[in-house]
């Protein structure tokens, strides 16, 4: 198998910094909060400052502890909803792309049924029938995003699969009389990693939006703080139009940058998986430094191999310029 | 092709309507039982009725007669009636539908055309400067449109005056064919277009300039060049190959930009089908939430629908595998 490390361009690095950091602010930001984010001890609507950072809301919450206490929440939610979509878009869409058949096409039916129907209306259909105790239950809403949100991985990966059903390896597999399953999950599914790796990413960008959305509209359980939930309260007490920016902007600007994170690590796992992608996203030096011209000519767009070659290729490139 | 389009298209349709059917009775509390009691006394028997009817549950039937009942009602478009509005839900929809329908319309129109040539334009110059335009990108498409939009509605609308605000048309005109109504709607639409605008563009964008990019690694392009073709023609032949998977991936796109984009009316407090369902959630308004579900399902399947049409139109290939 090939080396799965991801081309070191810049973006890659920015987007995994970034979502580094929001991990770790998912396990330890509850800890780190200096007040309790429910607890309305404080003036309402401090402006920002040294004892409350974001200043307070308009019950004299402290917003600094929110943002922190509110990650923890939306990540947890957003990967649940991202693992449990992984797993139902791996199952339908190997199954559909190995079986083929009657049972490609009932899954793949199935699949583009769920792309058609739009996820985040369904979803606040689902979650306004939903009793008030199960909205705060997390493995309860992130099962409901991730039946959303499936879809779209499943018909990546099939079509990936069925252009693996064929090979040599999987042949001999079937020769040697392994059972289908086996074959599905130990032959098929690791040469997917790249593929299913960027589903997965996806999905979680996908699930923190929806969840968001869903606390923005008020349908999450207001007693679980999330991101959502403090644009929510925000909204609902006019805070945009009153110019309390510092109560609606810094979850926002979370949101934004853990899904610029993931966007940003999928473009290198994209840039893995085409290699013509990989070539033009290299900066001019990188460039230079594997000897390809400096602006790229049209029609000769390189083909880079793997990045472990790519040191192999610099150093040649190197003996020739002495 | 275009056959097996439809028959997904009916069978997605078939299965939110019978997911509309199903999720009141599957869920636990039975919400319909607790919704008529908590609305009796303040409508009429009537009403009840026919809430009771949308519901499929006029009579002690079975669920498959009650099932029965259910589409008949929505095939005489009985969507049921609005607890809090008094009014059915149909008429209610009529008035809003065409709010959004021309916002979030126009709103994809405008965002897919910059998105597409933005995008055709980034592949085709790719590694140089514009390319610091991506991660900017990438910000805007993770942005939550109503995040977005509530940012625009402080800096722009209340703090710069630059647009007008809250609402899709000034309190002072009266609604009607008249020149002073319809250049206040265009006014009070622009902000919100701009909004979703904002927020759709860079999916576009970026999708576009990776199938450009892939695109210029083909042989025609090669040849196109080869000939001697001006520079301009030969991006116009690549770009008219790369489109093709964008429009073949509408059909994810419009139900995400659908969804983003109701909220971003909710913002802007604009009457359109978002804002409404924002007051049906908040008052649990289940006769309008489903209805509201349901047109926004059938009004996504007909863009589809429309998108595989224009791709058809498009892409010879697909015309030959169907005549054959």
């Amino acid at each position: 198998m090939k080396s799965l490390r991801l081309p070191r361009s810049p973006k890659v690095i920015i987007g995994l910094v970034i979502v580094g950091f929001f991990i770790i602010m998912t396990v330890i930001g509850p800890w780190l909060a200096p007040y309790n984010p429910s607890s309305t001890a404080f003036a309402p609507l401090l402006s920002p400052s040294a004892h409350h950072w974001l200043g307070t809301t308009s019950l004299g919450q402290d917003i600094f502890s929110q943002l922190l206490v509110g990650a923890r929440a939306t990540m947890v939610v957003a990967l649940l909803a991202g693992l449990a979509a992984t797993i139902l878009s791996m199952t339908v869409g190997i199954a559909a792309g190995y079986l083929g058949g009657a049972s490609d096409e009932g899954l793949t039916l199935l699949s583009n049924v769920f792309l058609a129907i739009p996820g985040v209306p369904l979803l606040i259909v689902i979650d306004s029938y939903l009793p008030v105790n199960s909205r705060s239950n997390f493995f309860v809403i992130g099962l409901i995003i991730s039946l959303t949100g499936w879809a779209w991985g499943a018909r990546v990966l099939r079509a990936q699969t069925m252009s693996l059903r064929n090979r040599d390896f999987v042949e001999a597999a079937r020769i040697i009389g392994e059972k289908r399953g086996r074959i599905m999950f130990t032959e098929v599914a690791p040469n997917l990693l790249p593929v299913l790796a960027s589903s997965f990413l996806f999905t979680v960008l996908y699930a923190i939006g929806a969840y968001v959305t869903l606390a923005y509209i008020g349908l999450t359980s207001t007693a679980v703080w999330n991101w959502g939930t403090m644009l929510y309260w925000a909204q609902a007490n006019n805070a945009p139009l009153s110019g309390e920016w510092y109560w609606f902007v810094p979850p926002g600007i979370c949101i934004a940058l853990v899904g610029t994170g993931l966007a940003l690590v999928n473009f290198g796992i994209d840039e893995f998986i085409n290699p013509r992608l990989r070539a033009g996203g290299l900066t001019s030096r990188q460039r230079r430094k594997l000897g390809l011209p400096r602006r790229i000519r049209l029609g000769l767009t390189p083909v880079i191999i793997s990045t472990s070659k790519r040191s192999a290729v610099a150093a040649r490139a190197k003996l020739v310029s002495q | 092709m275009l056959a097996r389009r439809l028959v997904l298209y009916i069978v997605t349709a078939w299965v939110a309507i019978t997911a509309n059917f199903l999720l009141p009775r599957l869920m636990p509390g039975n919400p319909i039982q607790t919704l008529i009691g908590k609305i009796t006394g303040t409508v009429t028997p009537n009403e009840i009725r026919a809430i009771r009817l949308s519901f499929g549950l006029g009579f002690h039937q079975g669920l498959i007669a009650q099932y029965f009942t259910y589409l008949t009602q929505l095939l005489h478009g009985n969507f049921g009636v609005s607890i809090t509005l008094g009014a059915p839900v149909s008429s209610i929809l009529r008035q809003t539908v065409p709010w959004t329908l021309g916002l979030i319309g126009l709103a994809t129109i405008f965002s897919f055309a910059i998105g597409t040539f933005g995008g055709a334009l980034l592949g085709w110059t790719r590694g140089s400067r514009l390319d610091a335009l991506i991660p900017t990108a990438t910000f805007f498409q993770a942005v939550p449109y109503f995040f977005l939009a509530t940012v625009m509605l402080l800096l722009f609308g209340s703090d710069l005056h630059w647009f007008p605000v809250l609402g899709a048309y000034s309190q002072t005109v009266t609604p009607g064919w008249n020149f002073s109504y319809i250049s206040s709607v265009i006014r009070y639409g622009e902000l919100p277009l701009i909004a979703i605008v904002l927020s759709s563009l860079a999916g576009w964008m970026l999708g576009m300039r990776n199938m450009m990019i892939t695109m210029i690694g083909e042989d025609f392009v090669l040849m196109a060049v080869a000939k001697g073709l001006p520079r301009r023609k030969v991006i116009w032949h690549a770009a008219r190959n790369a489109i093709l998977p964008s429009i073949a991936n509408l059909s994810l796109a419009i139900g995400l930009v659908v969804s983003g984009a109701l909220l971003v009316e909710l913002v802007f407090n604009y009457p359109g089908v978002g804002d409404l369902l924002l007051q049906a959630v908040l008052n649990e308004d289940y006769p309008l939430i489903q209805g509201i579900f349901l047109v926004i399902t059938l009004a996504v399947l007909a863009a589809n629908f429309l998108a595989d049409i224009v791709y058809l139109w498009l892409d010879p290939r697909t015309r030959t595998v169907a005549a054959v």
